[in-house]
């Protein structure tokens, strides 16, 4: 009888392989056979009723679905950037400090522990137009005596979500960055120093390349879970009003669960999986580039 | 003497600039949160009131005895909850931690054709939104029946959790050196001896702070459960939070509370493993 031999790490892959393929690949596949049909959620005989590419030009066509589009990577362009200058600020200050680092640092952990729908909350609360922290803040030093509409004006809400994601997401690039800082050889800064080298030249050419790959992995660690802004945006706003902070994510969920049009939602789905995608991808790519230029890769 | 002066001005102003800079920065990342801690020992009246109320005038656990009482306007069956978020948390988080080691002695000790498209193959896994991958998963355990169980969150999570844990994990048994799991199987170990024996225990602390992310995702996570829970069975924390909102009020005081009870867990594990969490983000990064 012939017996096949599977090589020993595909043994040890195996579990991994298989529930992925199960709870990811699998669904993934259905979703995109649905993205072809105009298969609603009450009516389960419609999964059978293919219309071709038809979901995918209507979202073409969807003004609504490019604005959600457009502001999505708007969205994380300024956050992911923000929490990168942020996080880096905030390490170089906390690298400084000699005494009272550890509680520092334990301190800068703080936003990470939040759920990322409780942090919805907390900041729907503060950016509140009537009771909020916010606006009882301003009120109470005197600097505007009316209440500014934080989460129903389009640009202002914007505003506040992105300060509620920053917040949260801030501590994962300035622990990184912090681990980076320690891990620095010191005879190049110092041999930059001895050299003329200003600090900001110093900090520059020396200490900013070699921060790089820990940048890159922050990045990385952060596009694994960007859609987590879904569960912020959801609470604080829930895309609205008027759709004015519709992002593709909540997009979709309104489209599938509450029209129940799932064929539309999934095609717009598969749209939003591709963007993840490409950042992901990318980011490790410069991850891999940055480790080899440093000479830690494989 | 003048140049001196200047030099040492100077230097006292830089100072004085990281130190508050540094305040400023620790009380903007501070304060929304103990906001939350301290609302949720005031009555909701005074939280709402307006104008506002700066200086609590009284602070009492009527929040905390609703909440686990289960009676009055914040009948919520948090213990209920609580308990679900425990079990689906703890389980899947300990199947992922398997799961990950096995596979990340793979990605850390043997040669593996087309290694790093794998790799990055099993990280896009992880990347795709959950609301996007919550609809066919809806459709699919609709027709299993498995909607608003434990094990079809607890299926949910670990593949969730897999790929990141993998990559932790691979990155720690990559510092641990080959030539000790090697040293111990002429010494006459078998493999699986020498990874249990030798290999394990030094990569233990990686592998706990693999467990924690782990923990801290499923504790959290909002978008699935959100769709995938209905009832009591099987609803999570995040999801029960929801339970303080209806169409016009908000129970602030009492999702204060619950939220106090949703962060401890997640504090006290954080602290303590932080050293190991750095170290492992940052090797499993750099030297993967």
């Amino acid at each position: 009888m012939y017996r096949m031999r599977l090589p020993p790490w595909l043994v040890l892959l195996m579990p991994a392989f298989v529930i992925l393929l199960a709870v990811v690949a699998i669904p993934l596949v259905l979703s995109l056979y649905s993205s072809f049909t105009a298969f609603q959620l009450t009516r389960p005989e419609t999964i059978t009723k293919w219309i071709g590419t038809f979901n995918y030009q209507k979202a073409m066509g969807d003004a609504n679905f490019w604005a959600a589009f457009g502001r999505t990577v708007l969205l994380l362009t300024v956050a992911l950037n923000l929490e990168m200058l942020l996080g880096l600020g905030l390490a170089l200050m906390v690298a400084k400090v000699t005494r009272g680092q550890r509680l520092l640092r334990t301190m800068m952990m703080f936003p990470m522990m939040f759920s990322p729908i409780l942090v919805g909350f907390q900041f729907k609360f503060i950016f509140n137009d009537n009771v909020g922290l916010l606006n009882n803040a301003l009120q109470s030093l005197g600097l505007t005596d009316v209440a500014i509409p934080w989460l129903v004006d389009g640009n202002l809400a914007f505003i506040a979500i992105v300060t509620a994601e920053v917040w949260t997401s801030t501590s994962v690039f300035a622990i990184l960055i912090l681990a980076g800082l320690f891990a620095i050889p010191q005879d190049p800064v110092e041999a930059a120093r001895v050299d003329g080298c200003t600090p900001w030249q110093t900090f520059r050419y020396v200490t900013l390349p070699f921060l790089m790959p820990f940048i890159y992995i922050a990045m990385a660690i952060r596009s694994l879970d960007v859609a987590r802004a879904y569960d912020i945006v959801q609470v604080m706003t829930a895309g609205g009003p008027a759709r004015r902070t519709e992002l593709l994510w909540t997009l979709i969920g309104r489209t599938g669960y509450v029209d129940a049009r799932m064929g539309y939602a999934n095609a717009m789905g598969y749209i939003a999986i591709l963007l993840s995608i490409v950042f992901t991808v990318y980011f490790f790519r410069k991850l891999t580039t940055a480790r080899t230029s440093l000479g830690m890769g494989d | 003497m003048d140049q001196g002066l200047n030099h040492r001005i100077r230097r006292r102003l830089l100072k004085a600039g990281h130190f508050i800079g540094l305040f400023l920065a620790m009380s903007l990342i501070c304060i929304p949160g103990l906001w939350v801690v301290l609302n949720s020992f005031r009555p909701t009246v005074e939280i709402m009131a307006k104008p506002p109320v700066w200086i609590p005038s009284e602070l009492n656990l009527d929040n905390y005895r609703a909440m686990f009482g289960g009676i009055g306007e914040g009948g919520v069956p948090v213990l209920t909850y609580f308990w679900n978020s425990l079990v689906i948390s703890l389980t899947s988080t300990v199947i992922a931690l398997l799961v990950g080691m096995a596979g990340g002695y793979a990605f850390a000790r043997y040669r593996i054709p087309g290694k790093s498209a794998i790799f990055v193959g099993l990280m896009v896994t992880r990347a795709v939104p959950g609301v996007a991958l919550s609809l066919p998963l809806f459709i699919l355990y609709g027709r299993l029946g498995i909607i608003d169980t434990h094990f079809g969150m607890i299926l949910v999570y670990v593949a969730l959790n897999v790929p990141f844990t993998i990559w932790l994990i691979d990155g720690f048994f990559r510092q641990v050196p080959k030539e000790l799991a090697e040293a111990a199987e002429i010494d006459g170990c078998t493999r699986w001896q020498a990874f249990w024996k030798v290999e394990f225990p030094v990569a233990r602390a990686g592998i706990a702070s693999a467990g924690i992310f782990a923990f801290l995702t499923s504790w959290n996570e909002y978008a699935l459960a959100s769709q995938l829970t209905r009832s009591l069975n099987s609803k999570t924390m995040p999801v029960g939070l929801m339970d303080f909102t209806s169409q016009f009020t908000l129970n602030w005081g009492g999702m204060c509370a619950l939220a106090v009870l949703m962060i401890i867990p997640a504090l006290v594990l954080t602290f303590l493993v932080q050293k190991h969490l750095i170290a492992g983000l940052t090797f499993g990064g750099v030297k993967g």
